[in-house]
């Protein structure tokens, strides 16, 4: 089997040059530059999106788009944000950091790098391309409950089914190598317990992401014998059950939300100690909370269904069961709060963010809790309060969380040190406007207004039109995240090996820029 | 147009602006929190919400003023020295069983409300509510009355003009739901195409309503009043404009409204025997494309192209009467033409198909009176 | 750790073939999901399926005759189908145990004649594996000619077990079409 060769230990020539550079890439680095570019594209197409969204619900009445459109806006922005922009910027990060954090050259097998990799434009192009297909592209939600997205979906709802399948494949074979490189290429006398835990977080986030990837390959293959081949899974006029696909769905919808929430829980865990000079308070509760969170993501999956007529037990169970993540989840907070006291703080930029990403996340954790249980969610289901508490755990929680990564290891990668005024203008500008965009979400939705609407009732235009507000300023700010790593990869002060004082760890012994190959021989842990 | 829309805009900015300034629209707690509502339920529910709130204050007093503590007294430009401990048993365990209690603390009203909530025995009267894209059908089960909800024709005029002109935007229907008061109403709910929801906030019911499969949830609301709902599930293209209202009556005055709907409905019957002129016809038929046909085939009759076909230049409007009555009342198959047979009376079909056949310059003259659909249905 | 390069990918290969096992299996218990939920549903009586009972199981039930249950009937039809479809009577007052019988009218207003098949059930969802049919027209399809009518039997026991708390339970049918007969 070709796919699992050895990290190419002999080579240490540097990086070859021209377009097969990236086209056949095999080399972590480059593989994970790439995934972050892709990232980075899909959040600016799925960020316009978003505008259009705002611009359409900035006053009641249409103005700019149909409702078919809009559904068509709300639906391809979610499914880009998730499996465009946040799943493949984590992947880049895990790529980049996990062979330098353990001491290895390469990822397990580069090849197959190769391949999640550049299967991820073309599913993502296809995706993209429905929009321009006759009929219109998906309208039925990121979530794509039957019988709207069966019996009821446009003809490019194929296209669709097959680039999901082509996401999860390029996330499975992208998790099996997570898994290999960190269970068999760790540094000698790096054990388990060692490992740093943005490594832990990314190997629980891989278990996951084998588990229920095929879950949702499978839910999507039978929305297509269904659409096709004469089952009927999820039309009750044939026997089947469309409550059965929001099932399935959220079998996989729940661990998928830890699956964007686990690797960012990773990185802020490496910033805080950083910029405390202090350890990681409690690293094995650490572990273990985010162990339990991954199990408990399993069986918690149908606190997204509590209006869909469940038995009572079933209610409760899953009201219990889902109020209970509240605790390894507060135990994550208060371990990041028990690191910084006491600490030697400073407030570099990647510290900010993830000052931001702790108070923030929180606040999406608050909302988490009210939305579990189940009597109030039926007054909160599907509406703006659930779009506020998850634009809280998602932007402010994994996309910050993401942005910090970036600001914490960018001079690691191109040995420059970016703009510190501009990069501080963007977190303070971001961080406020971000609150602006979704705090008063909270407020329309508990005052009634449904999610997925293009149009509203008059009382709630004020809060809408501040929170559009909010979206075009908070948009408009990460077009200077984009100058700003541009020009820091085109050259700026020079980076130290160690880049921050209080750094700690096997990725800041390597100098900075990272050279093309590192670890060809493996460093001695401790 | 386009001024138009710079005008809509600079006033809403307008009520923007004036509303921060003089927190006019801004009218207190009630606009940013969840309803109190009517029932018992939507009371208990606006209860635990607000246990569930301040808890989530409390802690984050605590979390939060650790951190700012923290950040003012433990940095390095006040000369802080790093501690080096990472582990402390007492807290770690503190932590743990602390939140465990509270959340304990929690779930028991939210079972006991829970179970409330789910209790759907011992009901005075039932209704039927069945989803629809995109209205609602309310059958009173027991008392032969039945009848369509669809968004009300001001907000659907409101919608590409001057939202802030309607009343109740969006928010209002031809015919509302009437219900008694004091009296614990059951509502059974299915749909006839995709799954929606029917919600009304302050009667604390929410609920999806499944093809197929019914569902139940109850109401026992203590005050007459108006109360305004929405769809609350994705359900395709109009799923932001399919409102729900309830009126809820005095136990008198709800007897005489199902009289009176009773009595309403024999005269619709019997108006369908009598001829027709042709401007009552096209008046008449108007009215009825605007609320049951324009969301798709649009109100100029061009429909939208690839997703809904138009009526000018369409077989059936120019085609046989015969295939044009079929399509609007048996519908089409496969596609999103539904069948308007049990939705219209048979003086609306005859409306709304010489209406169709004589507008937007078809014009083939033909007049089709009620009594030729009640031969057809 | 390993230090010799065909070791580790030997190793490799062999956590790699474990964990596409796992992506298999998975996929396959997606599948799985689908008689799992079924099972489920019977124990609970999710979405209200009802239970079938052969006759001669059915008779050797007592009837309890201390309490009554109102059964509520209501009759749904899918558009497309072109069928008037109604209960004979709105709602039975129906003692626990007792075999009961009711029927359903359908007509077909379409020049052609068409199949259907009807899905049944049951609110409150907790009663629906209390509601048991000896007889019922949903157990195949049915067929009518252009412009037929026909009454359509249901025979029914509730059973003695059913919650005291459940006074009034719902059966619902919805007659989907089974495909057109050439008119």
């Amino acid at each position: 089997m070709s796919t699992v060769a050895t990290a190419h230990a002999d080579e240490h020539h540097g990086a070859p040059k021209g377009i097969t550079r990236w086209l056949f890439s095999t080399n972590h680095k480059d593989i994970g530059t790439m995934y972050l570019w892709f990232a980075f594209t899909m959040f600016l197409i799925g960020g316009a999106m978003a505008m259009v969204i705002r611009a359409e619900l900035f006053a009641p009445g249409l103005q700019v788009v149909d409702p078919q459109f809009f559904n068509m806006m709300t639906t391809m922005h979610g499914l880009i944000m998730v499996f465009g922009a946040i799943m493949p910027a984590f992947v880049g990060l895990a790529n980049w950091m996990i062979p330098m954090m353990i001491g290895a050259p390469d990822m397990a097998l580069p090849r197959m790098n190769n391949w999640s990799f550049w299967i991820l434009p073309v599913a993502g192009t296809m995706l993209v391309s429905t929009m321009f297909m006759e009929g219109g592209g998906p309208a039925f939600g990121w979530t794509f409950y039957a019988p709207l997205s069966t019996t009821f979906a446009p003809a490019s709802t194929d296209f669709f089914i097959f680039s999901i399948h082509l996401l999860g494949f390029s996330s499975i074979m992208g998790a099996i190598n997570v898994i290999v490189t960190i269970l068999n290429m760790r540094a000698p006398g790096m054990n388990l317990m060692k490992m740093p835990m943005f490594v832990w977080t990314w190997l629980i986030t891989a278990f996951l992401l084998i588990a229920v990837m095929p879950v949702l390959a499978g839910a999507v293959t039978m929305m297509l014998t269904d659409r096709h081949f004469g089952t009927s899974f999820f039309d009750a006029a044939g026997g089947g059950d469309p409550v059965m696909f929001q099932h399935i769905f959220w079998f996989f919808g729940h661990p998928e939300v830890y699956i964007m929430i686990l690797p960012a829980f990773g990185i802020i865990s490496h910033i805080i100690p950083t910029f405390s000079r202090k350890p990681l308070f409690g690293y094995s509760s650490m572990v273990y909370a985010t162990a339990s969170i991954a199990f408990l993501s399993f069986i918690v999956w149908a606190h997204h269904m509590f209006t869909v007529g469940m038995p009572v037990a079933g209610e409760l169970y899953f009201m219990y069961a889902t109020i209970m993540i509240a605790v390894p989840t507060g135990v994550k907070v208060f371990n990041w709060v028990a690191t910084m006291w006491k600490g030697s703080l400073s407030f570099e930029i990647p510290m900010l963010w993830a000052l931001a990403f702790v108070i923030l996340f929180t606040i999406g954790g608050f909302s988490g809790l009210m939305l579990g249980v189940a009597p109030v969610d039926t007054q909160y289901h599907d509406t703006y309060f659930v779009v506020a508490h998850f634009h809280y755990v998602l932007v402010t929680g994994a996309l910050f969380s993401i942005i910090a990564g970036v600001y914490f290891w960018l001079p690691k990668w191109t040995g420059h040190m970016y703009n510190l005024k501009l990069a501080t203008f963007h977190f303070w500008w971001s961080v406020i406007w971000v609150n602006v965009l979704f705090f008063p979400q909270h407020f329309i939705g508990l005052a009634g207004m449904p999610r997925r609407i293009p149009d509203y009732a008059t009382q709630f235009a004020d809060w809408n039109m501040i929170s559009s507000i909010g979206g075009f300023a908070f948009g408009l700010g990460q077009l200077l995240f984009l100058y700003i790593v541009v020009s820091t990869i085109r050259g700026g002060e020079k980076a130290s090996t160690e880049v921050w004082d209080g750094s700690d760890g096997l990725e800041w012994t390597v100098p900075s820029p990272a050279p093309f190959h590192t670890f060809a021989t493996a460093p001695e842990v401790r | 147009m386009a001024i138009n829309r710079l005008a809509s805009a600079l006033r809403t900015l307008g009520v923007l602006t004036g509303s921060l300034a003089a927190n006019s629209a801004f009218a207190g707690w009630g606009e940013l929190n969840m309803t109190r509502g009517v029932t018992p339920i939507s009371q208990q529910q606006y209860d635990l919400h607000m246990i569930v709130f301040w808890i989530c204050v409390a802690i984050g007093i605590v979390v939060f003023g650790a951190i700012i503590y923290s950040v003012i007294n433990h940095r390095r430009s006040q000369g802080a020295e790093a501690a080096q401990f990472h582990e402390n048993t007492t807290v770690e365990v503190l932590w743990t069983v602390v939140p465990i209690v509270i959340l304990v603390a929690v779930a028991i009203p939210a079972t006991s409300t829970l179970l409330s909530l789910e209790d759907t025995s011992d009901a005075d009267m039932t209704v039927q509510i069945t989803g629809y894209q995109w209205k609602w059908k309310y059958d009173y089960l027991g008392e032969d009355l039945s009848f369509f909800s669809n968004l009300s024709q001001e907000s659907r005029d409101g919608i590409k003009a001057d939202p802030y002109a309607v009343e109740n935007y969006l928010l209002d229907v031809d015919k509302p739901l009437v219900l008694p008061v004091k009296k614990k109403v059951r509502f059974v709910m299915t749909s006839a195409d995709v799954i929606h929801a029917w919600w009304v906030p302050e009667l604390g019911v929410k609920q999806d309503t499944i093809p197929g499969f019914i569902n139940d949830s109850w109401a026992y609301i203590e005050e007459p009043g108006v109360y305004r709902g929405q769809c609350a599930e994705l359900c395709g293209k109009d799923h932001g404009f399919m409102p729900i209202v309830v009126i809820a009556k005095t136990e008198p005055e709800y007897n005489q409204w199902v009289a009176d709907q009773k009595a309403a409905a024999a005269a619709a019957a019997a108006s369908a025997d009598r001829e027709w002129s042709k401007q009552e016809l096209m008046a008449k038929g108007e009215e009825v494309y605007n609320s049951a046909c324009a969301s798709c085939h649009q109100a100029n009759g061009q429909g939208i192209p690839g997703v809904f076909p138009g009526m000018v230049g369409s077989s059936y409007t120019t085609g046989p009467v015969e295939d044009h009555i079929d399509i609007v009342v048996n519908g089409k198959p496969g596609t999103a033409m539904q069948a308007f047979g049990e939705q219209l009376t048979a003086a609306e079909v005859a409306a709304v198909v010489t209406y169709e056949r004589n507008a937007w310059g078809i014009d083939t003259g033909d007049v089709i009176q009620p009594t030729a659909i009640a031969a057809n249905k | 750790m390993t230090t010799n390069p065909s070791d580790l990918a030997r190793k490799n290969l062999r956590t790699v073939r474990k964990l596409a096992l796992v992506g298999v299996a998975m996929f396959g218990f997606g599948f799985l999901l689908v008689p799992l939920y079924d099972v489920f549903c019977d124990i609970t009586g999710l979405n209200g399926k009802t239970g079938r009972l052969e006759a001669a199981e059915a008779s050797g039930v007592g009837i309890d005759k201390e309490r009554t249950v109102t059964v509520e009937f209501i009759a749904n039809v899918r558009d497309e189908m072109g069928w008037d479809f109604r209960p004979q009577v709105a709602s039975m007052e129906v003692h626990p145990g007792a075999l009961m019988t009711t029927s359903f009218v359908a007509m077909n207003n379409q020049p052609h004649g068409v199949t259907g098949h009807a899905v049944p059930s049951v609110a409150p969802g907790r009663a629906s594996r209390y509601f048991n049919k000896t007889e019922c027209f949903c157990f195949s399809e049915q067929h009518l000619a252009a412009g037929e009518s026909k009454d359509m039997p249901v025979k029914f026991i509730v059973d003695r077990d059913l919650p005291r708390d459940v006074k009034r339970l719902t059966l619902s049918y919805t007659f989907f079409s089974s495909g057109d007969e050439p008119g």
